[in-house]
């Protein structure tokens, strides 16, 4: 009996079996746990308001209920906000200490722009200029409402000092080029000098007019007070967003929580990047991904044909080939080493050296940007490329070759019109687990140009466009960064989870593109039973 | 030795002349010194057991076997009086001239009209009227106008074998070559299938030079003027087909045909 059953590989199934749950579970765990966090952020939670035994009360949603196992005792995290006030963000209460927990219509949530969310009723508004607030439910909102347009405009004139800035940027570089080239008293250098003047003054000016402007602003406040009748005042061009999460309606809990994602998708990040929006760092995300496509593709693909069409077999070519394979094993982290020394050092330095000599010891290219990160995630990419095209090229049936020299095809006109067409699918394929792996690294990019907080994006409105030189934004990066370099680590955890998700999702999206065209690309040209 | 064998008949205005050819893959020998002529206009069999050389023969006629690593040819091979085995042949056009079907069909995963025209496509042709013209024309050759007229743009892969394969001559006689060759068409084939192609190969008979490989020795008596028989690499028998049937003159050669070879 026993032995029928080891014959008959019973065991053997049960493994395979046994592996492939495994596996599936601990990914359905890893998207469980994602996105059931990084779902919930952005809902409304209710305000509690506890009173303690002290005769002390506190405001703030509770964030997590845990029971100490020794003692049995019961305690819970308060998010308290108010750190201006308290210091700190969360708390920890005893439960015992609770004598009442009630939930106030009343509460205010404020996020302002900076130390975090407020959390404390309304008591008196002091504003200028606009017309005096009304009472009820949503005067806050109605009063921030009116000083919209005038937020706007400050903001908008900050914009134009950022941009008139770059200009002064620009003209000082070739102001610089032109020293270092002698070139003196020439009508063009005056021209530039007088353009620089002229951009200066109108500069300070604005500067000026800005800072009147936001002082006029932010002299309109409100007074709050917190739990225990503390009163604290708040600019209102401070406060980015109230609500009241006690008196929401589902939907107008709904119409906040859409509200959160646009803010997510659109916005700059705040308050060292654990509030606020991830607008640049899903661009440079997106924008790293598909230069590197751009450069590591046709490259690896242009490499695999050569490998496989046209190098003579030889120990030459068994040497490259076995090269190529083990390229794909190197730890990313040396590839962001060779991308820094080679890249950044060498060819960025060397660009340095010969074109924007003046500049230096500024670096220019010399220094980490996204073309050399995009470079180094295509080396890191292109050997799965060539392997891929290596491959995919060599399961086409010889016979299929055969057949279009037959009817007197070059070499070249078979492999653009019949191998390479029926060999994309599976060069895609490659191409799409290199490019879901690529997305996710963060070792590389951290030596080769990722930065915390870039000031703008690589490509923009300024001439000329695209600034590959630029330092950029990665959600990846993002996550490491906030999640376990921010001061602040427990109120970024909810951004770590909203980032995670965004960055899974936008790896998924990418590659179920990629995998929706190569899919429609193999019915096309679908390959013979043989 | 071969060439002053009486089993080996001399062929007046042949259109295609193996003179002394030798064939080595590497150090063994595949072919051993050839020589005889293919007549122009007719079905040329070539039979012989397998491994004998029938297939790299028939390759060396439209250079198929450039493809091939190590491999060294001697003596010539002329076609309308042209030595095709000179390095400075354009081998294009060679191809243009010496069409191929193969024994495994292998059309490429296109539709069936592409498959019809990617020789002439190739051959730089674009005028749509053309194509369309020549596409009909061949498909109607090669009796399969009538069963793929309504799905001419869809995958040639949906086709049956024997379809395929006749899809492949079409194919081929579309770029109007003056020579088909055939490696054992029919060898993958349902005898339904095989006596179709074999009915196309009669129909094409006279206007093409036709040459081909087959094991089957009835197909060989039923389709060719000529037929050639091959052993180890040497031609031991060659003649019209009627008579190296009914009157071979080798021992070889009767054994062979008669099925008391091996
Ligand atoms: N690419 C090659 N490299 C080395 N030897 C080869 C190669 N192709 C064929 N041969 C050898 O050459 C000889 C002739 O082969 P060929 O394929 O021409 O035989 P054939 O008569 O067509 O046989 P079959 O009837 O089985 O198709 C055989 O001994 C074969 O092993
Ligand atoms: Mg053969």
């Amino acid at each position: 009996m026993t032995k029928k059953f080891w014959r008959q590989g019973e065991p053997f199934v049960w493994a395979t079996g046994l592996a492939l749950s495994l596996i599936l579970f601990l990914t359905l765990l890893l998207f469980y746990v994602v996105l059931a966090n990084g779902l919930a952020v952005f809902w409304p939670k209710k305000v509690a308001l506890a009173t303690l035994q002290d005769g002390r009360s506190l405001l703030g949603e509770i964030v997590q209920e845990e029971t100490i196992p020794h003692n049995e005792k019961k305690r819970l995290q308060f998010k308290i906000g108010n750190r201006d006030l308290y210091g700190l963000d969360f708390k920890w209460v005893d439960a015992s200490e609770i004598t009442s927990l009630t939930y106030p219509k009343d509460v205010h949530v404020l996020e302002r722009q900076e130390y975090g969310n407020f959390y404390g009723y309304l008591s008196e508004f002091e504003v200028k200029g606009i017309a005096p607030p009304v009472s009820g439910s949503n005067s806050l909102a109605q009063t921030i409402g009116a000083l919209e347009d005038r937020k706007v405009e400050v903001h908008l004139l900050g914009k134009k000092i950022a941009n008139l800035n770059r200009r002064v940027e620009l003209i000082d570089h070739h102001l610089a080029k032109a020293r270092y080239n002698k070139e003196e008293n020439t009508p063009a250098l005056a021209a530039m000098q007088g353009e620089k003047q002229g951009l200066k003054t109108e500069f300070e000016a604005l500067v000026s007019i800005l800072g009147e402007k936001s002082a006029a602003l932010a002299t309109n406040q409100a007074i709050f007070t917190d739990a225990n009748g503390q009163p604290k005042a708040i600019a209102l061009p401070n406060i980015v967003r109230a609500y009241q999460p006690n008196n929401m309606s589902f939907f107008a809990k709904c119409a906040y929580y859409l509200e959160r994602l646009r803010e997510l998708f659109f916005d700059e990040p705040r308050e060292s990047n654990t509030e606020g929006g991830l607008f640049p760092a899903i661009f440079g995300t997106v924008m790293l991904i598909f230069l590197m496509s751009i450069l590591s593709f046709p490259l690896g693909v242009l490499a695999g044909i050569y490998l496989r069409e046209y190098a003579k077999d030889g120990w030459l070519v068994k040497m490259v080939r076995i090269a190529v394979n083990n390229l794909a094993g190197i730890p990313s982290i040396v590839y962001g080493i060779f991308g820094l020394g080679f890249f950044v050092y060498g060819i960025g330095g060397g660009i340095d050296q010969l074109f924007f000599p003046e500049r230096l010891p500024t670096p220019t290219f010399g220094t980490g940007g996204i073309l050399w990160t995009s470079l180094t995630l295509g080396l890191l990419t292109v050997p799965v490329v060539i392997v891929a095209t290596e491959e995919a090229l060599g399961s086409i049936p010889p016979g299929i070759r055969e057949g279009s020299q037959a009817l007197a095809a070059t070499k070249l006109q078979t492999l653009t019109r019949i191998l390479l067409p029926m060999a994309s699918p599976g060069i895609l394929t490659g191409f799409i687990l290199a490019m879901a792996r690529a997305a996710g690294e963060v070792a590389p990019l951290m030596i080769t140009g990722v930065v915390k907080l870039a000031p703008a994006l690589p490509l923009d409105g300024v001439f000329p466009f695209l600034h590959l030189d630029r330092k950029f934004m990665h959600l990846g990066f993002h996550i490491y960064d906030i999640g376990f370099q921010s001061p602040n680590v427990e109120a970024a955890k909810p951004m770590v989870y909203v980032t995670t998700l965004l960055l899974i999702l936008i790896v998924l999206a990418m590659t179920s593109t990629a995998i929706y065209l190569r899919n429609k690309m193999r019915q096309r040209h679908s390959v013979v039973d043989v | 030795m071969s060439t002053t064998d009486t089993a080996i008949i001399r062929i007046d205005n042949p259109q295609v002349e193996v003179e002394n050819l030798n064939l080595y893959y590497g150090a063994s020998q595949a072919l051993k010194d050839l020589t005889f002529g293919i007549p122009g206009h007719q079905v040329t069999a070539l039979i012989g057991p397998s491994g004998c050389g029938k297939s790299t023969l028939i390759r060396c006629i439209n250079r198929m076997n450039d493809l091939v690593d190590g491999l060294r040819i001697e003596g010539a091979i002329t076609i309308n009086g042209e030595n095709i085995n000179d390095p400075a042949l354009d081998v294009i056009e060679l191809r243009r001239k010496v069409g191929m079907v193969f024994q495994k069909w292998n059309p490429f995963p296109k539709s069936i009209y592409e498959n019809i025209v990617y020789g002439l496509r190739i051959a730089g042709i674009q005028d749509k009227t053309v194509l369309d013209e020549a596409a009909e024309k061949c498909l109607k050759r090669a009796a399969l106008w009538d069963e793929v007229k309504d799905r001419l743009h869809q995958s040639a892969m949906g086709l049956s074998g024997g379809q395929m394969q006749r899809l492949c001559i079409a194919r081929a006689i579309a770029v109007s070559p003056e020579i088909i060759l055939m490696d054992e068409p029919c060898s993958a084939l349902d005898p339904r299938s095989t006596s179709r192609i074999e009915d196309l190969i009669r129909e094409l008979r006279g206007e093409y030079t036709i040459i081909i490989v087959t094991h089957n020795m009835q197909q060989a008596a039923r389709i060719s003027d000529y037929t050639a028989y091959m052993y180890l690499g040497e031609l031991i028998e060659y003649g019209p087909t009627q008579t190296l049937f009914t009157m071979p003159e080798k021992k070889e050669t009767e054994d062979y045909i008669t099925g008391r070879f091996g």
